[in-house]
């Protein structure tokens, strides 16, 4: 939904009313790209459309970032961001102008990256990169670009969130890469950007926190704040013991808590953390929990410890229909490789079964087959009882069978007491057969069977 | 007097400390420099800020704080077993009892003075201390002391470069500390702690407590006495806190004094 040109010669000197092209965001840091696997493109790359050149000889050797370029009349557009990044950014490395050549116009390509595609050492230059003043500028930035998307998309730039944001990327900037994180994206800045920890001292060189000498100094005041609350509880402890009062024994329910992980951690903290610092940092607020007067500091232990949401669902076993005529039936749905099978068994019945509208015996000629349906009801001893409807699609003949006897046991279920579907479950007739066929590798004849191997 | 070089990007708006002095005679007066108008008093305050206590040896009484019975309840003259002992410890050493050494607590009258006393000078010149220790069972209270005071603490391990390799470690522009006290100058495995040696290489002084078994070469004010009670770390906490909280409140109190003095002379 591009508007129009007026004119797509080059050189034009036709401005679009917001003059201003699409920022992009800056440059990652690679300390971000070690944190997530791949970084944010270092701009909005815009994607060979039909007719636009590949990039002149000059542009061997050196890295590239393509600025917005889908537009046409945009020859003048990048023209003044050009200009403005030559300005401002040109120390850090190699501005590029490459003219692209296209069937219907000639857009002009900047060719501009910085160091931090490959440095190394955060702590050093970091603070100075991702300063307020340059978050909020970027922010400014984000917030004007979003207006000019919203324009650009005919939509109404108050209204205009960011999923309207992410179509109208991915509608402009059609990409082919596989990671998600590798497509072009425009985010604001706060989930771009880590939250990095400014600079540590004021003026005076002075640093504003006591343990700044030690290197990590959020995780070590972390450990004196906690190893001070266990001294609180032991000292509690110890007047109660004075007073000859017993300790109190109501612990908390530990069951349904979990520790935070040490990524939740290193967010917490905004800093790396070892393992063993996780470890030991874990060690002592279990000893904090399991202390008898341990309860006292419960507000501060539960800045540390998540819920952890239910995982046993419980399976609800339906509970009996009954048809027109007045029969008890129950269904039931199986799966066995690449067979899938749904089955109504009925009560007083007489011990038939149909398949696909055919008789058993001539579905499934061979006799293990036919055992394998009757497995369920003879567990049960429920043989000549139930009359069964099966349908089945899929697989061959073995995992057909095992599909409807899956999916038979399923529906037994609902005629059966709890106790029996326990006996059941223990049997294994529940359980839906993960094994299905293994694929082929390269270098090798099947699955496992290797080439035959010639000594010469 | 060599002028200290460990700072890599001194702030601007310090202005040029006086000269390190070894021994109780007054400073000669620096030519004055011309300092950055954010400075509340004037130059010639500042110089009679920093040169006022060097007109006394214990300008700020830091006798005062303790005594030899104070010392002794505290345990501080108990050494280790004659086994442990480090030789260049030996003149510290009153004698040896059920071969168990014993502190000459009056060597340790003058040598805690001395300590004190330095500890005080550098904190009324606004200096970064460090509280260094590696022994677990003081950890938390050196930090607290440390966190009381206004000063630093590193009772933790210590990282190779944070002294020698500190631009890289925090960032261009840090400020190194301009005291280490050591109250205890050991680490876990006995050996002597290696910002003894950091800290002498970056031109440091540094303060500890040395017990019988310690080596006290590269310590510039060292004080020989126990490191492993529980009463005498306590009793070396309360005398580090009270120096360095008496110096600074003068220091602040002069600031001030100096402040309205200028004003009058203004006005």
């Amino acid at each position: 939904m591009r508007p129009p040109s007026a004119c797509s010669a080059r050189g034009c000197a036709h401005q679009r009313p917001s003059a201003a092209p699409l920022t992009p965001p800056r440059p990652s840091r690679s300390a971000l790209a070690q944190r997530r696997a791949a970084p944010s493109l270092p701009a909005l790359i815009a994607t060979h459309r039909a007719g636009a050149a590949p990039a002149l000889p000059a542009n061997r050797g050196r890295r590239a970032f393509l600025g917005p370029c889908g537009a046409e009349p945009g020859a003048a557009v990048m023209a003044a961001a050009m200009r403005r990044l030559l300005r401002a950014g040109g120390r850090r490395g190699a501005a590029l102008v490459v003219a692209a050549g296209g069937a219907r116009s000639q857009t002009l390509r900047l060719i501009y990256t910085t160091t931090a595609a490959w440095k190394k050492n955060v702590a050093a230059s970091g603070p100075e990169k991702y300063t307020e003043a340059f978050i909020k500028k970027q922010i400014e930035e984000f917030n004007l670009g979003k207006r000019h998307l919203a324009n650009m998309m005919g939509e109404d730039p108050e209204t205009f969130t960011q999923e309207d944001i992410d179509r109208a990327i991915a509608y402009l900037f059609p990409s082919g890469l596989f990671d998600k994180r590798a497509r072009p994206m425009m985010k604001h800045p706060t989930e771009i950007f880590p939250e990095q920890r400014k600079i540590q001292w004021g003026e005076d060189g002075r640093p504003f926190h006591f343990l700044f000498y030690t290197g990590k100094q959020s995780y070590y005041s972390l450990m004196h704040d906690t190893y001070e609350k266990l001294l609180n509880v032991q000292k509690h402890q110890d007047q109660m013991a004075a007073q000859d009062l017993p300790p109190q024994k109501e612990k908390k329910n530990l069951v349904g808590s979990r520790w935070l992980t040490k990524t939740e951690l290193e967010e917490m903290l905004l800093e790396k953390l070892s393992d063993d610092d996780y470890s030991r940092f874990i060690q002592l607020l279990q000893k904090l929990v399991t202390s008898p007067c341990g309860n006292i500091e419960e507000n501060y232990i539960k800045k540390f410890s998540r819920e952890i949401s239910a995982q046993l669902q419980k399976v609800v076993i339906e509970p009996l229909k009954h048809d027109d005529r007045g029969v008890a039936f129950s269904t039931g749905e199986g799966e066995r490789k690449t067979s899938r099978a749904t089955v109504i068994v009925y009560d007083n019945g007489t011990g038939k079964i149909t398949v696909n509208g055919i008789d058993v015996l001539h579905y499934f000629p061979v006799l293990q087959d036919r055992e394998q349906l009757l497995f369920p009801f003879q567990f049960l001893d429920r043989v000549g009882k139930h009359d069964m409807v099966c349908t089945v699609s899929g697989g061959g003949r073995s995992s057909q069978a095992g599909a409807i006897r899956l999916a038979s046991a399923k529906a037994l279920r609902s005629f059966v007491t709890e106790k029996e579907v326990e006996f059941m479950r223990q049997a294994g007739l529940l359980t839906v057969d993960p094994r299905v066929k293994e694929r082929k590798k390269p270098g090798q004849e099947g699955a496992r069977r290797k080439f035959t191997w010639k000594k010469r | 007097m060599p002028s200290r070089a460990r700072q890599y990007d001194r702030p601007a708006s310090l202005p040029a400390a006086a000269p390190r002095l070894y021994s109780s005679l007054p400073a000669p007066v620096p030519a004055p420099a011309p300092a950055p108008a954010a400075r509340s008093p004037g130059p010639g305050a500042d110089d009679r800020l920093l040169t006022e206590p060097l007109s006394q040896p214990d300008f700020f009484n830091v006798k005062e704080l303790f005594s030899l019975k104070d010392l002794f309840n505290a345990r501080v003259h108990l050494g280790h077993k004659k086994g442990c002992r480090h030789r260049f410890m030996e003149p510290y050493i009153f004698g040896c009892r059920l071969d168990q050494d014993i502190i000459d607590l009056d060597q340790t009258m003058d040598h805690l003075q001395l300590a004190l006393n330095f500890t005080a000078h550098i904190a009324y010149r606004k200096g970064i201390i460090l509280f260094v220790s590696r022994n677990r069972q003081f950890c938390h209270l050196i930090e607290s002391t440390a966190q009381e005071c206004g000063e630093y603490a590193h009772t933790r391990y210590w990282q190779g470069g944070l002294l020698t390799n500190a631009p890289i470690q925090f960032g261009s522009g840090v400020r190194l500390p301009d005291l280490l006290i050591f109250l205890s100058s050991l680490n876990n495995v006995f050996e002597p702690h290696v910002a003894i040696r950091d800290a002498a290489k970056m031109n440091i002084p540094t303060v500890g407590v040395v017990d019988t078994n310690c080596n006290p070469c590269l310590i510039t004010y060292p004080i020989p006495g126990n490191d492993d009670s529980p009463t005498a770390m306590e009793l070396y906490c309360k005398l580090f806190k009270m120096t360095i909280i008496r110096a600074k409140d003068y220091r602040k109190q002069r600031e001030v004094f100096h402040e309205l003095q200028s004003k009058a002379e203004g006005n």
